[in-house]
């Protein structure tokens, strides 16, 4: 084995080489492997938006489409139920859904009703607290947690939302309920996961 | 060079720039033997100087053996072990699992690369003697390496469930019903059921992801302990062993394995990368031999394709079956092709004692040995080629000659590894 | 000098095996007659490939699957998902959905004696000694002719007694198959029916060569399906091999050297 000096210059250069384009290589290698993680063209199309015809709805009619695993309610919100909202914009912890705005309300739903057309409201139906669906639409003293509002409350630990969803103060629920991204793709066509701003 | 137990050194091979290890590795080393085995195994691990082409190939299956496995942990995320959705969740993987063409393409020219490898590694035990005392054992380790490799590669081979996965399997595991008195109940027992079908594909799912990887990993792990125990030997078949410096105790003809042959065998394994690529980038099938062309067609219990061949790897022991075609002793031909072929792989156990040659390298052998490998070498690959095909009256000719060669090299080596006149083997190796 | 020789070895090897790995060498598929070139021109056209799209969608999806081929991947040939929904879903398909049909595997085998195989591979499992599966594919879609004495009325040449009648006589028209009876060259007492030629009878919408062109389309389409990413398979293999032998084996090299110069 040499201990010239030269020598050890030569290999050290050498063994810096190999090691920077091995390391490129080797990272140029695990970059697929790590990408087979991500959602496959199948998941992706089975998270795709969800059209739903919304013509028969009638007034005060909750339906539920399921969009990418979970449950949508598209709620025909009667006048009684949009008249509520004012009574309760003292009672809501975030009334103008200023939290998280990236996360659960999209920009064209940053209104009182929380919605495109005031009288439909499309939320996703789980509880921002640990992920229960809250029953309801509750009518004025229909119930004892509500009480004389109306909305929906949450069976598993007692939080309470208004009918836009918006979340009661000093609940569990940290959160107002999630606005999908949506569009209509007419009047009576609603489209669930895609919104004109390229969801 | 190398301090005592208290202060591991790093041997980069840079000489004077080794300097005592910090303070973690000496942590490290008072409570494992990592030092120790860094040195009994890579630094210190003295190897002859004289390698040649052949002595890549046991780093390289290593190496395929890694490749297999990590491959083989990202196509199990994806594919389904089950009859009915099996051969779409292999589509699915090459078309919509982002870059799971890849990860497949890899797998399977892996799996063809893995045998390509191995059969040069045993080839080169066969020319230079390594399965001679001292080292019977690595040799034995090694068949059984094969064995396993060769069942873990019959079982892998199901997975895709196409037709001649399917039929591959059919013909394979009812080879084990032609064992006298038990086979038929054996056969069922093996597949699960009265015919290759789920029970069989989740059971083999089973042994190819688990049960055999790590059976050969452990076999692995001995085959190189067995080689450190003793020291590799070499292309001119000389004991390095019995040369080692008065003073240092090192063989004379010896190197370090770190760093003189990790360098050098990254070269291989670069070039190796390069073939690999070459293959499973521009010509995944090979042809139709590392991805069979039938086998895009979905298994068909009803269907028996004109031609079930086995995967290329497998054709000069298959040919060997299909050779036997006379009953004897009240026993059927069947039975006898199936004793022959395992007796084919099983020789290969027997060759350090069938070996009586006083010379243990071809180097220094008589010429007349370097004919009769080259006639064993060629019978060998006509048996692969023949494999291939459907069978024929000359087929059957030429396999039974060659089987007769094959087993003739084995049963008549304790006699004619004695013949010729052998050349004097030199005390020093030589580069 | 060891290793530069052990280096060109494993190169040589290296592509004798690729060379060789590109000719479909092993027998699989059965393939008595000799088949006609596919014209492998049109494999790399997107033009011919969305044509050959057209035809597989309109032609072939009524009765044969392609389910592991999804529709929105057509935009790999320039097919945008507003021309896939509005010429190429018939049946209420969304874009993101597998081409599958809704006939099940029971009715086809009492209608049609076997199931239609599914074609998402067929390209790739057609393939065999006498040529590759385009080769076959294309010799048989043009070799059906009028066989009174099967049920579907037709045969072929490729493949004898098909099940598949000749979906594309519209097109092709309608041809019948002179044979002539020669003597077996293996057995002089036996005689053999070889194939002399084709004959129109009623002439189709397209001539011999417009056909022609059309099958070249389609069966370029049916390639493209059973690997639609051979073409960047292909790109990223020179980048690869390019990257292994012009960077990391001149360091590698390099490296060996400095260490093994000392070794004699």
């Amino acid at each position: 084995m040499s201990n010239d000096p030269s020598a050890h210059s030569g290999r050290r250069g050498a063994i810096v080489a190999t090691s920077v384009v091995g390391g490129i290589g080797a990272l140029c290698t695990a970059i697929p492997f790590v990408s087979t993680f991500a959602p496959s063209e199948k998941a992706r199309a089975a998270g795709a938006p969800v059209e739903v015809d919304i013509a028969n709805l009638k007034e005060g009619e909750l339906i539920i489409a399921e969009w990418r695993g979970k449950p949508v309610w598209i709620l025909k919100r009667s006048k009684e139920m949009l008249d509520s909202l004012a009574k309760t914009e003292s009672k809501v912890a975030d009334p103008k859904s200023e939290r998280k705005p990236s996360e659960l309300t999209p920009e064209y739903c940053r209104n009182q009703a929380r919605s495109i057309k005031p009288e439909v409201l499309v939320a996703v139906g789980i509880c921002t607290h640990l992920g229960c669906s809250p029953s309801g639409p509750f009518a004025i003293g229909a119930n004892i947690t509500l009480g004389d509002d109306m909305g929906f409350v949450c069976p598993c630990h007692g939080s309470t939302f208004d009918m836009a969803g918006r979340v009661w103060k000093a609940k569990p629920a940290p959160d107002n309920l999630e606005i999908p991204p949506h569009k209509y793709l007419s009047d009576t066509r609603l489209l669930i996961g895609e919104d004109n701003k390229g969801a | 060079m190398a301090a005592g137990k208290k202060e591991p050194v790093l041997v980069t091979g840079l000489g004077a720039l080794d300097k005592p290890a910090s303070g973690l590795l000496t942590w490290v080393d008072q409570r494992f033997p990592l030092m120790e085995n860094w040195k009994a195994h890579l630094s210190e691990y003295y190897a002859p100087k004289n390698f040649n082409f052949w002595y890549f190939f046991g780093a390289l299956a290593m190496l395929v053996l890694v490749i297999q496995i990590v491959t083989g942990i990202f196509l199990t995320m994806h594919y389904k072990p089950d009859a009915a959705k099996a051969f779409e969740s292999v589509e699915y993987i090459m078309r919509e699992v982002p870059w799971g063409w890849l990860v497949r393409y890899m797998h399977s020219t892996g799996a063809s690369m893995f045998f390509v490898v191995i059969y040069l590694h045993m080839f080169r035990g066969l020319i230079y003697g390594s399965y001679r005392k001292p080292r019977e054992l690595i040799w034995v380790f090694g068949v059984m390496i094969f064995l396993c490799l060769m069942a873990e590669a019959f079982f892998g081979y199901l997975l895709p469930w196409g037709q001649m996965s399917y039929w591959g399997a059919q013909v394979i595991v009812n080879l084990a019903s032609a064992i006298p008195l038990i086979g038929p109940d054996l056969a069922i027992w093996v597949r699960g059921d009265y015919v290759v079908g789920d029970a069989t594909l989740n059971r083999f799912f089973a042994f190819h992801v688990i049960a055999l990887p790590l059976v050969l990993l452990g076999l692995v792990a001995a085959h190189i302990l067995a080689l450190h125990e003793v020291g590799s030997n070499n292309p001119d078949g000389v004991e390095i062993n019995e040369n080692k410096d008065p003073k240092t105790g090192i063989p004379l003809d010896g190197i370090p394995f770190h760093p003189y042959y990790t360098v050098h065998d990254i070269v291989g394994v670069v070039v190796f990368l390069m073939v690999f690529s070459a293959i499973a980038f521009f010509a995944p099938e090979m042809g139709g031999y590392f991805l069979e062309y039938n086998n895009f067609v979905p298994a068909d219990p009803l269907k028996t394709p004109l031609h079930i061949a086995p995967v290329w790897y497998f054709t000069p022991y298959y040919s060997i079956l299909r050779a036997m075609v006379w009953n004897f002793f009240w026993i059927d031909a069947k039975v006898w092709g199936v004793v022959a072929m395992g007796a084919s792989t099983l020789i290969f156990f027997f060759l350090p004692w069938l070996d009586r040659s006083p010379v243990k390298s071809i180097r220094y052998r008589p010429r007349l040995h370097t004919w009769i490998y080259t006639l064993f070498v060629i019978a060998f690959l006509i048996l692969g080629y023949l494999g291939t095909l459907p069978p024929s009256p000359v087929g059957e000719i030429v396999s039974q000659v060659c089987t007769l060669i094959y087993f003739a090299f084995f049963l008549g080596m304790p006699w004619w590894s004695r013949w010729g006149q052998f050349k004097p083997v030199p005390a020093r190796v030589t580069m | 000098m060891k290793l530069i020789k052990s280096t060109l070895t494993a190169a040589l090897a290296g592509v004798t095996l690729v060379i060789a790995g590109l000719c479909p060498v092993a027998q699989a598929a059965e393939a008595d007659i000799r088949l006609d070139r596919a014209p492998a021109d049109r494999f790399t056209d997107l033009q011919a490939l969305q044509r050959g799209a057209a035809m597989f969608v309109n032609y072939c999806l009524n009765c044969h699957s392609a389910q592991s081929m999804r529709y929105n991947r057509l935009k790999d040939i320039g097919i945008s998902d507003e021309q896939i929904k509005n010429n190429l879903l018939f049946t209420g398909e969304k874009v993101g959905e597998l081409m599958t049909i809704s006939m099940s595997k029971k009715d086809a085998k009492e209608w049609f004696g076997a199931p239609p195989p599914d074609l998402s591979v067929i390209a790739r499992a057609r393939a065999s000694g006498a040529g590759s599966g385009a080769d076959w594919l294309y010799t048989y879609l043009r070799t059906f002719y009028r066989d009174p004495s099967r049920e579907s009325g037709w045969n072929n040449l490729a493949f004898a007694n098909v099940g598949m009648p000749h979906v594309l006589y519209d097109l092709q028209g309608e041809q019948v198959a002179r044979f002539v009876k020669e003597k077996d060259p293996h057995d002089p007492s036996k005689t053999v029916s070889k194939f002399e030629g084709f004959e129109i009878v009623k002439p189709g919408k397209m001539s011999k060569l417009e056909f022609d062109n059309a099958i070249g389309d389609l069966v370029g389409y049916l390639v493209w399906m059973a690997e639609p990413v051979a073409a960047q398979r292909k790109q990223l293999g020179i980048a690869v091999l390019m990257f292994l032998g012009l960077f990391l084996l001149p360091c590698a090299w390099m490296l060996n050297r400095s260490y093994w110069k000392d070794i004699h």
